[in-house]
């Protein structure tokens, strides 16, 4: 017995003994402030940035990822509380509806038989199905899709109308009922400190869609929006403002980011607009085609006034054998010369006069979208032009179609929005006294110059680059642990905290697999 | 009977022994010299001197001497990094270094040992995935040094000893493959490498100087060894489906050398009176050998190079013993270790720093025979500011760093038996 005593007494000792204790600790709370913000109550609201969305798809290790769950964490060394977020039951990322699947399973970079690498959606019958929907609050209310207005919309999240499109699917997952709104759910977590980041799909849709949407400068009704087009600058400030406005209630403070510039995300910047190589004879038989409607088509038109001589000007097409080649594209701004062709004195067959309709070769200043990378140089069939078979091949002699360029035209009206969205978001965050990240100006940053981090340097190129997934328009978990330390700066800055930042180089990037049908 | 309980048990189970010394070198391989700063090599006492200095065991007053203990450790490390908010803390396992030395006089001038001892060693674990689980989640290393010996008397001031030493070894190592690479499920890739029953054999030799009765001179040296672990077992896990990535899920073999460093003593003991002794000693082990911790892997012809540059580093000891009565003495003692370790090289797998140790013990004499024999060292480390540099992603360097600190508590039991 008494050894017994003995010998846990030397335990005792020993653990004593045994526990070093750092100067200054973390763990104690030696080290960090809150500031004048309170972070025990820490709710996001936004879009698919917001929910950790990547790879063409939500799904868990994303949501793990996303730059509020990062912050959550770095949060918790100055009083911040847990942080719920409506995780997808699995790793795949498909959704279904009543046991169909309705949006498809992430992208990994698989690399082929040939040896090259291409980002397909990986295997698996996934599990989260919007039958089985979440209950409780989320202190992460990113809903993938969601554009400023939404946010205040009810019945956004009514299981019932995601068959229609008439709501979203991920906020059908948790909203509190049918009715909801996200801002409303939100608010009344009643936030300590919030992060509100909205309006990249006001202009987004209209952008990888090619800009087949319409902007919609000048009409107020956002409920008769499409999905791909650019949301009227007076209806998105109203909006953000609005949904701003309930979020400031409770909170001692909150972080906003503004829009970043679409075009210089690898959506755009991956797929050059030169990328066709000819050997000599095809570019040969080209332009025996092209020479024809250079010399004789075009000034023809210009000569019956359908046409102006700078139309004429923009509107050659010119291939050379080597590499670097633009590829054809229809422009809608351009005059349809198809009903001219069919008439004499050209008298061209309708399917011949339709590609010859708005053609004209891409310039540097047009933006290819990362879509158009399976679609270039594909051959889709052959046709009988002045008694030869000529094949057709997307990009060349089929033009690219309205969806897979973005358009110097295109890009001014995203552009102006987005200028102008920014300035509404700018000015409602110094008018509130809230922390401000200039996304768009980082963003640009890390896609002009890159971004040095501990063991790299964070680009934006497709793939290799680190910050930006394999659809080329959302993040990395690298990515988004980037705009979780600028959000962190931010906000040390405005409230006199001190929160550390993350090492961005723990955080990976894209995901190779093989696991693809 | 519980002491039997726990020595047969550390017997069976010895296999782990925590690093508490300069890199992974354990120093616990007797409780009277641990007792006094783990100072030995000038110290005439008992059969302990098997380890510390084999030519001292003829001069040992019986004919057999036996001595043979074990210490539970108990250790400890915290890391943080005031940049990035991590820190994270060791799981304080309990490692059992032991030790078994025997000697038996044949004739006035010549005595046969045996020393059994676990000098190096390490078991470190962090919490799985934590901030530097690129560097190790775990390590595992023992190893057992069985050594015969003789000690000869060559006249009245001088004897000399020695022997060789065979070693058998094990590592287990585990470490994430980078710091972001995860499988399908968002799951750490990972690998594990362990191999056992790596032997090799390397030797000792030392001499007592005995200029009066009052003063013992002692001096050791053990020679380097290699372990080198060949064909061992890797094996890979939770690594993505995916030619672009270097490694696949299963097992592979790997070759990996670990240097158990040579090591030499000089010290010397003086008896001041009948009850008080004091000793000091300057140990010297040469790191310098560990230059790089190299895992190849012949199957794919690819390897892990992992820049360690250790450098020779000493141990300055002191130590004291005063006999109470016939039946109980006490020690004390401390020393001063010097990490082998270089700026820009700390690695977590073997998180040790300077370090001050102090330690005290005392024996207990149960009859003309037998005695107890009991120590304690409480190894403490400075906090210190440190970083591993030739971490390396995509040929890019990504240090690792942070602020360490460590203690360590080791208290030992042995007993002495004489005859």
């Amino acid at each position: 017995m008494k050894k017994y005593i003995f010998l846990s007494a030397i335990a005792s000792l020993a653990l004593l003994g045994c526990d070093p204790e750092f100067d200054s600790s973390i763990e104690e709370g030696d080290f960090y402030t809150a500031g004048d913000a309170d972070f025990s109550n820490f709710v996001s609201v936004g879009n698919s940035l917001t929910a950790g969305y990547a790879d063409r798809a939500l799904y868990r290790e994303g949501q793990m990822n996303s730059f509020p769950n990062t912050m959550a964490g770095q949060f918790e060394l100055v009083g911040g509380g847990e942080f719920r977020q409506p995780l997808m039951e699995d790793n795949l990322g498909g959704l279904k509806l009543n046991g169909s699947v309705i949006l498809d399973n992430r992208l990994v970079l698989a690399v082929g038989e040939n040896g090259m690498p291409a980002p397909l959606p990986i295997t698996g019958d996934p599990q989260t199905d919007l039958s089985n929907p979440l209950s409780g609050m989320f202190n992460n209310m990113g809903a993938p899709g969601a554009k400023s207005y939404h946010l205040l919309a009810p019945g956004y999240g009514n299981v019932a109308g995601v068959a229609q499109g008439l709501a979203n699917p991920y906020f059908a997952r948790f909203a509190s009922s049918a009715e909801a709104t996200i801002i409303a759910d939100a608010a009344a977590q009643q936030p300590t400190f919030f992060s509100f980041w909205i309006g990249n799909n006001d202009i987004l849709g209209y952008a990888t869609s090619g800009g087949t949407g319409v902007n919609q400068q000048g009409n107020f009704n956002p409920a008769t929006y499409g999905a791909n087009d650019i949301t009227d600058i007076n209806v998105f400030a109203s909006a953000f403002n609005d949904a701003l406005t309930p979020m400031l209630e409770n909170a001692s403070g909150g972080v906003v980011f503004n829009i970043p510039d679409v075009t210089t995300i690898p959506f755009f910047t991956t797929v050059p607009q030169n990328p066709i190589p000819l050997d000599q004879p095809t570019a040969a038989g080209l332009g025996q085609i092209f020479g024809l409607y250079n010399t004789q088509i075009l000034p023809g038109l210009q000569g019956f006034g359908i046409i102006s001589e700078a139309e004429v000007a923009s509107r050659q097409v010119n291939f050379q054998a080597g590499e670097g080649n633009f590829v054809t594209i229809r422009d809608e701004n351009l005059t349809d010369i198809a009903p001219f062709l069919q008439n004499p004195p050209f008298s061209l067959p309708p399917e011949i006069a339709n590609l010859f309709g708005q053609v004209r070769q891409a310039t540097m200043e047009d933006l290819i979208t990362l879509t158009a990378s399976g679609v270039i140089g594909t051959p889709v069939g052959q046709i009988e032009f002045m008694g030869t078979p000529v094949p057709l091949i997307n990009g060349i002699t089929v033009p690219l179609s309205d969806q897979f360029v973005l358009t110097p035209q295109e890009q001014t009206n995203i552009s102006q929005a987005q200028t102008a969205y920014n300035a509404t978001i700018e000015a409602l965050a110094s008018q509130n006294n809230l922390a401000f990240v200039d996304a768009a100006m980082l963003l640009t940053e890390v896609s002009e110059s890159g971004i040095a981090y501990n063991g790299g340097v964070l680009t934006s190129e497709f793939a290799t680059g680190g910050a930006f997934s394999l659809d080329g328009v959302h993040l990395t978990p690298r990515g988004y642990a980037f705009i979780a330390n600028m959000a962190i700066q931010a906000i040390n800055q405005t409230y006199n905290a001190s929160i550390p930042q993350v090492d961005i180089g723990n955080y990976k990037t894209i995901q190779p697999s093989n696991n693809v049908d | 009977m519980n002491m039997k309980k726990l020595m047969l048990s550390s017997l069976l189970f010895l296999a782990f022994v925590s690093a508490y010394a300069g890199g992974y070198r354990v120093g616990a391989q007797g409780q009277r010299a641990l007792a006094m700063g783990h100072s030995g090599v000038a110290v005439v006492s008992n059969a302990e001197l098997a380890f510390f200095n084999p030519s001292g065991l003829v001069l040992l007053e019986n004919n057999l001497n036996v001595a043979v203990g074990a210490t539970g450790v108990f250790s400890n490390v915290r890391y943080q990094n005031p940049n990035t908010g991590q820190f994270s803390q060791t799981d304080s396992g309990i490692g059992t270094p032991f030790y078994l030395a025997a000697s038996f006089r044949i004739t006035d001038w010549l005595a046969a040992g045996i020393s059994v001892t676990t000098p190096y060693g390490s078991q470190v674990e962090w919490p799985t995935d934590w901030a530097g689980s690129h560097l190790v989640n775990e390590i595992e290393l023992a190893a057992i040094f069985i050594q015969p010996l003789v000690s000869i008397k060559v006249n009245d001031y001088l004897s000399v000893g020695g022997g060789p030493i065979f070693v058998t070894g094990s590592v287990n190592f585990n470490r994430n493959l980078t710091r972001s690479l995860v499988d399908e499920e968002g799951v750490r890739s990972n690998v594990e490498i362990d191999d056992s029953g790596i032997t090799n054999w390397g030797w000792s030799a030392s001499f007592m100087f005995t200029p009066t009765d009052k003063l013992n001179i002692g001096f050791n040296y053990r020679s380097e060894i290699l372990l080198n672990a060949e064909g061992g077992e890797a094996t890979f896990s939770n690594v993505p489906n995916s030619p672009a990535v270097p490694a696949e899920n299963g097992v592979s073999a790997f070759d990996a050398t670990l240097p158990l460093p040579a090591e030499w003593s000089i010290g010397a003991t003086y008896q001041f009176s009948e009850k008080f002794m004091a000793t000091v000693q300057y140990d010297r082990t040469l790191w310098g050998v560990y230059d790089s911790l190299d895992i190849a892997f012949p199957e794919s012809g690819t390897a892990s190079i992992n820049p360690r540059n250790y450098k020779d580093a000493s141990i300055y000891r002191i130590g004291a013993q005063y006999e109470v009565n016939d039946r109980f003495t006490l020690r004390g003692g401390f020393y001063l270790d010097e990490s082998p370790v270089q700026a820009g090289y700390f690695a977590p797998e073997t998180p040790r720093n300077d370090a001050m140790g102090y330690t005290g013990g005392f024996s207990f004499n149960v009859n003309s025979k037998l005695a107890i024999d009991a120590s304690f060292l409480f190894l403490r480390f400075e906090e210190i500011d440190a970083s591993y540099d030739f971490y390396t992603e995509d040929g890019q360097q990504a240090p690792f760093g942070g602020t360490y600190k460590s203690n360590a508590f080791l208290p030992g039991l042995g007993v002495t038996y004489k005859l």
